[in-house]
């Protein structure tokens, strides 16, 4: 029998309990409860060594954080999402307080151990998604395997692409070798390769041959770091131009909304941002409802604030803005100070402090094209859906009865009215669209930014940068705006900087619009005096 | 009929506002039985979000001593206005707290820009204002004690321990664009080089207030950490714009085991408006976590949720220098036997009072604060686990001696030197106490 001895006879009220084991690991996990960041270092060390079938799960669950133990008895414990269970036994317990266990912290040293220890175990796995992430991981910590484990690994290895990284890994290894041959054939492995931690080493193993001034292989590094740099150049061509879709496509979902309110019925909409932010207040308020169905939770909000800001909007417009038409003046105080007025109401509602607001798991992650270049999901989805809004929209004008009244009324309203069309009601419900579309917006931008009641602010002047580039009163007008004016801060952010990249476009669409003053795409003919 | 009732109103007014005077004066001479306690946090704005927070802790603090008895036998009546994260706003309601409502002491402040507009008006009016927030130095004023970390006792102990624990070789110091960032990375960029750090190891960014698409500055973060050194992100990015840079770091896949970020802004309040799953091992230092082990913590928490009515609000680090501050002042009060500036000033000097996290913190002649340095490393639960500590006490060094043109100065506001910037090589007082003035 393993069981039946206990190891910390110092520990108090500690019976013999049969659920101890008697096994290396389990002693580690003992000498870990009460040791400290140095101490657990080396048990650390000590833990990815120990042959037993349960080590790759404990360093899994301790890595997750996930690792705890029962204060009275010392039992280590699984704190998973609804159960506590024992590691040993697998025993579920039960709490009576959140303070019976504690956790067996980990540090960012602990973690970069464990890894490496979980990496070199997993390289093994029948799944070969986690042989890949292990091989992978095994690149930062190439020195600590051993020869034999890699070549077997290498031998066994059907997949290609995990053959690849292995002998990514395996080339790693060679840098280090004792004869300038061998270490020659390892740069032959990672020439070309997009890995950082591939990058790392050979600028690492550039430093050592320039120390020892050993020519040659300066050369070889120099070579193959060079090949290495012009694919990143490339690829960072790539990469700037998705990062400025994906501004693009921020900007664009911002100013949607005013392309409406301000484009097509000329008000000059101060309290735009404020739609914005009560669209993102309404994600948070549908997260607290739904708590259990965080993934479900952006398709239940997108329609609930276009409700939300829509009736806001039609409230202000009948309230407020329908006495100020042809005073432009006064609109933009009037809308100044509601924005006020709201962002004070969601202070005193929610309290000054930001809202979390999940992200849901199928928003997280990137989209690997190669090591070096990784799209986000989450501006992907977002491109995605600015496009989607941006299509809607343009249907909505174009192809219903609502859109033709309300092209007819912003084009000529006595003679809208004298057809029979109740203007007060198609403004108001334009007024309503233009800010539910920012009412969604917000939902899509609450999972890029703080959910504040100052996030609407951020957004105002981009886009009536956006609507007044692309050209007012005009759909198109404002996805090329948003899209080029995206495209062009960040190409221009890498070698001038976020702070003046910002001014140096600004400046641009100043000139540009002494230049154009209608914006890329004028309305021509009636329409445009109508503006 | 209009004109005349205008006017009969504005004499009414007037004589309604002469009277309110009168009756002012003869409250104020009633009130001394009253200590008068200005609270200069706004309440609304941009900074609302922190500086509220710090506004409730003093109310606290204020019914807690009036449980108490008050101090001298008085009750303390708070004076609270609200400055409205609007800087020249400061500077007008510090001198409405001083000349009209003739308060004793002023606890206030958030921003740097904001502290600069009191300055003028608190030494005018020989004010008394305490400081509660980490800064980047480089000032002591006669009227001013500033409770909050000094650059020596936040970015310069956190920088050691990248580079001492960490093994960190490379560095991006990356902030907002505004004083507090530029001097406290001026002062590590010089501090690292004294370090052996080089030139090309340093990368310095600097982006707007509210900078919501960091991309591209975290995908050439990413790329810097590329060259086979140990990389980490030193950041002094303010409030708002923390929230989208660590969703970007997530998404972008830099983990903390990668490329650390160790925070100087960012504590548990901050993080309380974000899930944290993926910050799990980015770093902060700050003198204060909620997460430390005391029973004065423990009790100070339990007070915060009782008088807030909300377990799950946080607390953090200006806090516990607002209590500290709070708790100084009190003593000095007491020990003076007056409210008076002059007398509490003196008082203060020397005195002690138990750090939330173990430990005492005692005041300076400096107007700085000895006290303990930690970092944390940020938890799913939003919490920070303590992973290091000073072995002692830091003192607060009102000038840097990282900086060619502060090396030389200290301050020292007792006699004989009765100076907050004097030059320890030509034996003389700089005169203002400001920099740069």
């Amino acid at each position: 029998m393993l069981f039946a001895f206990v190891l910390y006879t110092v520990v108090a009220g500690a019976e013999a309990s049969p659920t101890k084991p008697n096994t290396a690991l389990h002693a580690i996990a003992q000498e870990l409860i009460d040791a400290g960041y140095r101490e657990k270092q080396a048990l650390t060390e000590r833990l990815t060594t120990i042959d037993d079938p349960k080590t790759l799960e404990f360093m899994q669950v301790m890595v997750e954080g996930d690792l705890y133990y029962r204060k009275d008895d010392r039992v280590v414990v699984i704190k998973g999402d609804n159960a506590v269970t024992t590691f040993f036994s697998g025993e579920e317990i039960t709490l009576e307080s959140k303070r019976d266990i504690k956790k067996i912290s980990v540090n960012n040293k602990l973690r970069v151990l464990l890894r490496g220890g979980i990496a070199r175990l997993q390289i093994f796995s029948d799944d070969p998604e986690m042989r890949m992430q292990a091989a992978v991981n095994l690149l930062k910590s190439a020195e600590d395997l051993d020869q034999a484990t890699l070549d077997e690994a290498l031998s066994n290895e059907e997949k290609p692409d995990v053959r690849d990284v292995l002998s990514l890994v395996k080339g790693i290894r060679l840098l280090e070798a004792d004869t300038e041959k061998e270490r020659l054939e390892g740069v032959s492995y990672l020439s070309g390769s997009l890995y950082p931690d591939v990058r790392g080493a050979l600028a690492n193993y550039r430093r050592a041959a320039e120390a020892d001034s050993r020519t040659e292989e300066i050369q070889a590094a120099d070579e193959a770091l060079k090949k290495i740099e012009s694919l990143l150049s490339l690829n960072s061509v790539a990469e700037n131009l998705y990062f400025g879709l994906a501004l693009g496509a921020v900007l664009l979902l911002a100013a949607i909304g005013l392309a409406i309110t301000f484009g097509v019925m000329g008000v000059i909409n101060m309290a735009h941002g404020e739609m914005i932010m009560l669209g993102a207040y309404t994600t948070y308020v549908v997260q607290q409802l739904m708590p259990d169905h965080i993934g479900m939770s952006l398709a239940v909000a997108v329609p609930a604030a276009f409700l939300v800001s829509g009736f806001v909007g039609v409230l202000i417009e009948r309230g407020v803005i329908r006495h100020l038409y042809g005073r432009p003046l006064e609109t933009l105080l009037a809308t100044f100070g509601i924005s006020l007025v709201l962002q004070q109401a969601v202070r005193s509602v929610f309290s000054p402090l930001n809202r979390e607001v999940a992200t849901p798991d199928w928003m997280a992650g990137t989209f690997m094209i190669n090591p070096a270049l990784e799209l986000t999901f989450n501006r992907l989805y977002i491109i995605i859906f600015s496009l989607l809004v941006l299509a809607l929209l343009a249907l909505i004008l174009k192809r219903t009865l609502f859109g033709l009244q309300m092209r007819a009324v912003t084009m000529n309203r006595p003679m809208a009215s004298s057809m029979g069309i109740r203007t007060g009601w198609v403004d108001a419900l334009t007024f309503g669209l233009g800010s539910g579309i920012a009412g969604i917006a917000g939902v899509a931008l609450s999972q890029l930014t703080n959910v504040g009641p100052n996030m609407g602010q951020a957004y105002i002047i981009d886009s009536f940068m956006v609507v007044v580039f692309g050209g007012v009163g005009n759909l198109w007008g404002t996805l090329v705006g948003a899209m080029s004016l995206g495209v062009v801060n960040k190409l221009l952010e890498p070698w001038a900087g976020a702070v003046v990249a910002k001014i140096l476009v600004l400046i641009f669409i100043i000139l540009f619009i002494q230049k154009r003053p209608r914006g890329l795409f004028a309305l021509k003919g009636r329409a445009a005096d109508m503006g | 009929m209009k004109k005349v009732s205008l006017k009969t109103l504005m004499k009414a007014s007037q004589i309604v506002g002469m009277t309110a005077m009168a009756a002012g004066v003869s409250i104020a001479n009633a009130a001394d039985d009253t200590i008068k306690v200005g609270v200069l946090h706004s309440l609304s704005g941009t900074m609302a979000i922190s500086e509220t927070t710090l506004k409730d802790t003093v109310l606290m603090m204020i019914e807690e001593q009036n449980k108490k008895g008050g101090l001298l036998g008085k009750k303390l009546e708070p004076v609270v206005v609200d400055p409205a994260s609007n800087w020249p706003l400061f500077a007008e309601k510090t001198r409405e707290l001083l000349e009209k409502e003739d308060v004793d002491v002023i606890f206030g402040c958030w921003t740097s820009v904001s502290r600069k507009s009191v300055l003028p008006v608190v030494e005018e009016l020989n004010g008394l204002m305490f400081y509660p927030v980490q800064y980047e130095g480089e000032e002591s004023s006669y009227n001013v004690f500033y409770t909050g970390a000094a650059p020596n006792q936040q970015a310069i102990p956190a920088v050691d321990y990248l580079i001492n624990d960490l093994g960190v070789e490379r560095f991006v110091l990356a902030g907002t664009d505004y004083v507090y960032p530029r001097t406290t990375n001026k002062i590590l960029e010089s501090y690292l080089k004294s370090k052996g750090v080089a030139e090309k190891d340093i990368m310095v960014n600097y982006t707007p207030f509210g900078h919501s698409d960091w991309q591209t500055i975290v995908s050439d973060i990413k790329k810097f950490g590329a060259a086979g050194k140990k990389t980490a992100v030193v950041s002094t990015i303010n409030g708002d714009a923390n929230v989208p840079f660590y969703k970007e770091l997530a998404n972008q896949g830099v983990a903390s085991e990668d490329i650390p970020v160790v925070a100087f802004s960012v504590g548990e309040e901050e993080l309380s408006g974000f899930d944290t799953a993926p910050l799990v091992g980015h770093l902060a230092a700050w003198n204060y976590f909620q997460s430390a082990e005391s029973e004065a913590n423990d009790e100070f928490i339990a007070a915060w949720h009782n008088y807030i009515g909300d377990e799950d609000r946080v607390t953090n680090d200006p806090m516990e220098a607002t209590y500290i501050g709070f708790s100084m002042w009190a003593e000095a009060v007491e020990k003076a036997g007056s409210a008076d500036v002059d007398k509490v000033r003196s008082a203060m000097y020397g005195i002690e009072v138990p750090n939330l996290t173990g430990g005492t913190a005692v005041m300076n002649e400096n107007h700085h604060l000895s006290k303990p340095v930690l970092i944390g490393e940020i938890q799913e639960d939003g919490q920070f686990e303590i992973v290091w500590a000073t072995d002692e006490e830091v003192k607060g060094d009102a000038w840097t001696d990282y900086l060619p043109e502060s090396a030389n100065l200290i301050s020292d506001w007792t006699a004989p030197i009765n100076c907050g910037n004097y030059n320890t090589s030509t034996k003389t007082c700089g005169g203002s106490a400001v920099a740069g003035e």
